[in-house]
């Protein structure tokens, strides 16, 4: 009860401090001028008129979506690091490898003699102002620089992540864990996850004939339950803005063009880096090559956007500082970089790119974009002991393959070809880039509609098992990888029923 | 809970295990640890940091009436829900008065019985041991729930009833100025954010 209403609290005063907050009391204000309100049940009579005008139901879904990046409740002598991340040796783990990563970007920035921010002269602001709708015809010299990490540098660390407290043999018996990741956390097995009605509900006809009044009702919570079994094309838009709470006020657009303005008058290092990314993965992609303006747009605006930084209330990454003297001269304060605290790596851009297929207007594809990183994509990338973290997520994978299929990861690793390897790639993306888009788009609705990403885990899984039999004739990791290459061709949902319910242990 | 908690001495922890302790090769899965307390205390609550240990069982040494007598107030609670796993392994928790099954008053000495069936895990203990005594006859917390209404109480938040909607504007004016000062801070200092490199704290 104690933690209850101290939610309660928590969300009450992050709401007071919103947007939305100082709509409601002016229709408030204004309910007052109308006939039907009387003074002797004043409170009701507002609630009532609040309620039909639909505006009751804005603030729900707003409460809807505090509760989601709440963080969570942690006991009143537990220091702020420890809610965030319980177990020392992975915050430890997490803090030396952010050291690592500020340190490759500033032996970055000196062998090359580039600032890591800088103002832009004024002709270099028009220019770019002109170029904006563009920028993916520019072809600046890149070649210099170099992503400051890719998934196969993480997923070394996650490797020798160990716990000091358990010893584990290197003998491989019928009882230990065979793959990589030697950490004990909780992970669900199919058992677990097909007791509850997890990811594949059949679509019923009834539920079906209701998209139409889901939109009208602008209801999060249920658009979030419609998601579990896929979104029509013609209403995902809609419906993944309705489940994470974004809006297109002018507001959101005014925030989007603040941002704009930002990357038009500094120029960031970390900017070479978004464009090497987006020049190396999207733009070499069959389907994405076409929205490479649009990513400019996004990221570059992402990296201006000290709105993230509220994310780090439940993400046990520390956003990288950086000390600048002011110009008296007499102090030195600190301040985050890049403006988001987000370093992007190779690959980054790929979180952005499938969302390019729903929102057309970059201020849209912004705030979507932004609300999923700092409900999701964030986990792929930090070291923590979430259960939709990369850690556990890995880590699921490789208990599901081991359980369910023992003969095919005994093979694999005897050829050297152990299986997370191969799928760290496609669980660090969520898949994009590997599936094609509109088989993506199912699997990214379940991922908002079970509000987990280990579906993520459960479809790397349900590859292996679909690709089993010219595994088991493989010898070594090379030809692994190239049976496993192509995954343009799998549909998800039959995959992931195949694998959920016609698999026997 | 702003109680300052009890002096007391805290002796190391005791392994239960069958066979000689320093030949035998398997780790113990019971330790005993206990408590002395300088005086008899009355209990409010336990609060402890938990490190890897999965169940514990907490008993009483209570002085009665010129003798002491053992009495066990919490019975294998636990800790971690799996032993095997990871979750509940170093988090803080807190025994309240509530939660046992006999009075904790006039307690002398406090054992606890820290139990981790798993082998995954080399050491287990429990850390951080803080006992708090129940408050005083004349504080707060005593009195009767009339007075303090009449009172006024500072109350960060009005969670009845809409608040007046002058103060509300104008503390949400003022909030926003403050966010948009701390996030230009955050970005820049006197309009500059010429960033050299980063520093590594």
């Amino acid at each position: 009860m104690m933690d209850e209403s101290v939610s309660i609290t928590q969300i009450v005063q992050r709401l007071k401090g919103t947007n939305l907050h100082s709509q409601l009391e002016k229709q408030a204000k204004e309910c007052l001028h109308k006939p039907e309100i009387k003074l002797e049940t004043l409170k009701d009579d507002v609630r009532r008129l609040l309620k039909a005008s639909g505006w009751e139901r804005k603030l729900q879904n707003a409460v809807y979506r505090e509760l989601h990046i709440l963080p969570p409740p942690g006991h009143p002598r537990a220091p702020p690091e420890h809610t965030k991340e319980p177990l020392a040796y992975m915050r430890k783990t997490q803090v030396n490898w952010e050291k690592r990563i500020l340190k490759s970007l500033n032996s970055m920035c000196t062998e090359l003699g580039i600032p890591l921010a800088r103002k832009r002269p004024v002709a270099e602001q028009k220019e770019l102002t002109n170029k904006w709708n563009e920028m993916g015809t520019d072809e600046p010299d890149l070649s210099k620089f170099r992503p400051v990490y890719a998934p196969k540098d993480f997923i070394e660390v996650l490797v020798g992540l160990k716990n000091p407290n358990n010893e584990r043999s290197e003998d491989l018996t019928v009882r230990s864990h065979w793959g990589l990741i030697q950490v004990s956390l909780n992970v669900r097995d199919i058992l677990q996850m097909v007791s509850l009605p997890f990811f594949i509900s059949l679509p019923s006809i009834f539920l079906m004939s209701r998209h139409k009044e889901l939109v009208s009702e602008q209801d999060s919570a249920a658009a979030q339950q419609y998601s579990r079994q896929g979104c029509p094309t013609g209403l995902r838009a809609q419906l993944w803005s309705l489940i994470l709470n974004t809006t297109n006020d002018p507001e959101d657009i005014t925030h989007y063009e603040q941002l704009k303005a930002r990357v038009i008058h500094h120029d960031l290092l970390v900017d070479n880096l978004i464009y090497k990314d987006v020049k190396l993965t999207a733009s070499n992609d069959d389907y994405y090559f076409v929205f490479e303006d649009y990513l400019y747009q996004v990221l570059l605006c992402f990296s201006r956007d000290t709105a993230v930084l509220e994310h780090f209330n439940y993400n046990c990454a520390t956003p990288p500082k950086s000390c600048i003297q002011s110009k008296s001269g007499s102090e030195q304060c600190a301040v985050v970089y890049p403006p988001n605290g987000v370093i992007p790596f190779h690959g980054f851009s790929m979180y952005v790119a499938p969302l390019c297929f729903l929102y057309n207007e970059p201020s849209k594809l912004y705030s979507v974009f932004r609300e999923m990183y700092i409900r999701y994509f964030f986990r792929l990338h930090s070291i923590s002991s979430h259960p939709s973290g990369i850690v556990s997520l890995c880590l699921q994978f490789e208990r599901l393959l081991q359980t369910h299929l023992p003969q095919l990861f005994y093979h694999l690793r005897e050829i050297g070809a152990q299986p997370l390897r191969i799928a760290f790639k496609w669980i660090v993306r969520a898949f994009s880039g590997y599936l094609s888009t509109d088989q993506l788009l199912l699997l990214w609705d379940r991922i908002l509609g079970y509000d987990s990403l280990e579906i993520v885990a459960v479809l790397a899984t349900a590859v292996f098992v679909f690709r089993a039999e010219n595994l088991m004739e493989v010898t070594s990791l090379a030809s692994a990888e190239a049976v496993l290459a192509d995954l343009s061709t799998l549909k998800v949902m039959p995959l992931l029923q195949i694998f959920l319910f016609a698999t026997s242990v | 809970m702003s109680a300052k908690a009890v002096s007391c001495t805290i002796k190391s922890p005791v392994a239960l295990q069958i066979g000689d302790a320093v030949s035998d090769s398997s780790r113990p899965g019971v330790y005993i640890t206990d408590i002395t307390l300088a005086e008899p205390v009355n209990i409010q609550e336990i609060s402890f940091k938990n490190y890897y240990t999965a169940y514990l069982t907490v008993r009483l040494q209570r002085r009665e009436d010129g003798s002491a007598k053992w009495v066990t107030c919490l019975r294998n609670y636990c800790l971690m829900s799996n032993p095997h796993a990871e979750a509940g392994s170093h988090d803080y928790f807190s025994i309240y008065r509530h939660q046992m099954l006999t009075e904790p008053d006039n307690v002398t000495t406090v054992r606890l019985i820290l139990r981790q069936p798993s082998s995954e895990w080399l050491n287990f203990s429990i850390e951080e041991i803080n006992i708090y005594p129940c408050a005083k006859e004349d504080s707060e917390r005593d009195v009767p729930a009339w007075i303090s209404t009449l009172t006024p109480v500072e109350e960060p938040l009005d969670l009845n009833g809409l608040p007046d909607p002058e103060t509300v504007s104008s503390s949400i004016q003022q909030m926003w100025a403050l966010t948009e000062i701390m996030q230009a801070s955050q970005t820049a200092v006197e309009g500059s954010y010429d960033v050299k490199l980063l520093s590594y704290t």
